[in-house]
């Protein structure tokens, strides 16, 4: 019968070693690897639990922003009031991870390294430039969270290597992000469309200095939008109108049940002006 | 293939068992240890039943490898009552009628009481999103909400 080795290392350096081995999956909180094993869609031959190494789990403030450890299961992500603060929008994808008892366990290394287009916590991830430090066997290096999805499925991690945690700047005066996404009931479902988008404010009261804009399920990995209609502006309609055109413009998803190809970009339009909204709003609250 | 042997407290108790890398808490609490109080509803993290609370989490057992529990704290169905005395949530949902089958309770009971030890005094709607991971077939849900919204009003001496 079918059945993994695992292990769980206490060094970085361990885990690494054990993940050189053919067939070795990282272990973050399972909820998408266990399923899989359980499936036989994912069937490893070694797991390697990452959340007995110092630094995997927790949030750290630091002067330079929020160091999160890659296995921080997000309903530690929403008790950290600061974080909560500075970037609502990534708690508020994060915390759309399933239920309470998914909550648990889920984290943000797993959503990204499942690399599911529909990741939740991926959009706002993104668009607040966030930092995967990566361990592997040539030592320590960073990416772009944007740039580790190659798929669906597929990520640009190299054999061996696991994100060890995600850096956050301090957010800049005046800004703030926010995370929508649409399904067809209130909980537990699969995005359709996800819309993160990150703004910071000329001012309290000021027009738009600068945007990330970034969506998930609409393509194969997420996609940024082109937000450089909206800088300078303070979201009249005219200019929620370009940003809504230029989501859809970026917009390359399939057809499924959950949605047409037409719907899916329609949708995408929407939440990305809507989810500007709400980030403008809140930038210009703090 | 080699078996993982763990130590972990579960129900108040230091516990010792062997597991091999596939099987989930759920099978090692069903399978090893004759805790049969939690259930398998779907094994993939959707229904709840298989509720248990690890290090103050709750979380589903069906989607937790045994070989995880080493050193933690586990809490299942067969330890919430005291002895005799049920606790104030099974006490509730019997007399609110919360359970038709029976076979979504222990996982509904384990969530809510993890509920009330982080929010004692919880609104209705935060009730049911804290539950939203709980399915149940029978009783339509309203029964349930009755009785941990209940039981809560009881344990804060209402
Ligand atoms: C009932 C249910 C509902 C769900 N709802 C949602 C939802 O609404 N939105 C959503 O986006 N997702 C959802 N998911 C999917 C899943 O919960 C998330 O993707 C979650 O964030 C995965 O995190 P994890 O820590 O559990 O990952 P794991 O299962 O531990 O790992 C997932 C993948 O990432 C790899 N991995 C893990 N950690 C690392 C690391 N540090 N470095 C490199 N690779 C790593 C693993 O090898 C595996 O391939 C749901 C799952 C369930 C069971
Ligand atoms: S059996 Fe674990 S959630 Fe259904
Ligand atoms: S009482 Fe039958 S499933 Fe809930």
């Amino acid at each position: 019968m079918y059945s993994p080795t695992f292990a769980a290392p206490q060094s970085i350096d361990e885990a690494v070693r054990m993940l050189g081995a053919d067939g070795a999956k990282p272990l973050s909180g399972g909820t998408d690897l266990i399923v899989q094993l359980k499936s036989g869609r994912n069937r490893p031959a070694a797991v390697v639990d990452l959340k007995k190494i110092p630094g995997l789990v927790g949030i750290e403030e630091t002067a330079d922003g929020f160091v999160i450890g890659a296995a921080t299961a997000g309903a530690q992500l929403g008790e950290h009031a600061r974080l909560v603060a500075a970037y609502p929008g990534i708690v508020e994808g994060a915390e759309l991870i399933g239920s309470t008892q998914v909550q648990g366990r889920a984290s943000l290394a797993g959503n990204l390294c499942n690399a599911s287009p529909a990741a939740d916590s991926v959009p706002c991830l993104a668009a607040a430039g966030a930092i995967a430090v990566v361990a592997g066997p040539n030592g320590e290096r960073e990416m772009k969270v944007s740039d580790v999805p190659a798929g669906p499925g597929r990520t640009n991690l190299a054999k061996g290597e696991f994100i060890k945690s995600f850096k956050l700047k301090k957010p800049a005066a005046h800004s703030a992000d926010a995370y929508l996404r649409f399904i067809p009931r209130t909980e537990m479902d699969i995005a359709v469309v996800g819309a993160g988008v990150n703004i910071t404010r000329d001012g309290a009261n000021g027009p738009i200095k600068s945007a990330t804009v970034w969506l998930g399920a609409v393509a194969p990995t997420i996609v940024e939008v082109d937000a450089s209609c909206i800088i300078g502006t303070s979201l009249d309609d005219a200019t929620l109108a370009k940003l809504d055109a230029a989501a859809q413009s970026v917009c390359n998803p399939i057809d499924d049940k959950r949605g047409t190809i037409e719907y899916r970009t329609k949708v995408a339009g929407v939440l990305a002006r809507r989810a500007a909204s709400i980030a403008f709003k809140r930038a210009g609250e703090r | 293939m080699a078996k993982t042997h763990v130590t972990a407290t579960i129900n108040g108790e230091e516990t010792e068992f062997l597991c091999d890398g596939q099987q989930t808490m759920l099978d090692v609490l069903r399978d090893e240890m004759g805790l049969t109080g939690s259930k398998e509803g779907c094994g993939s993290g959707d229904c709840g039943a298989c509720s248990i609370i690890v290090d103050g989490r709750l979380v589903c057992s069906c989607l937790m490898f045994g070989a995880e529990a080493e050193g933690t704290e586990i809490m299942t169905i067969e330890g919430m009552a005291d002895g005799e005395n049920l606790h104030p949530l099974q006490q509730k949902f019997l007399e609110h009628a919360a359970l038709q089958c029976g076979f979504c309770t222990p996982g509904v009971l384990v969530a809510s009481k993890a509920l009330l030890d982080k929010n004692p005094n919880p609104t209705e709607e935060q009730a049911r999103y804290w539950l939203a991971g709980n399915l149940c077939r029978c009783t339509g849900y309203d029964k349930i909400i009755e009785a941990v919204m209940d039981a809560a009003a009881e344990m804060r001496g209402e």
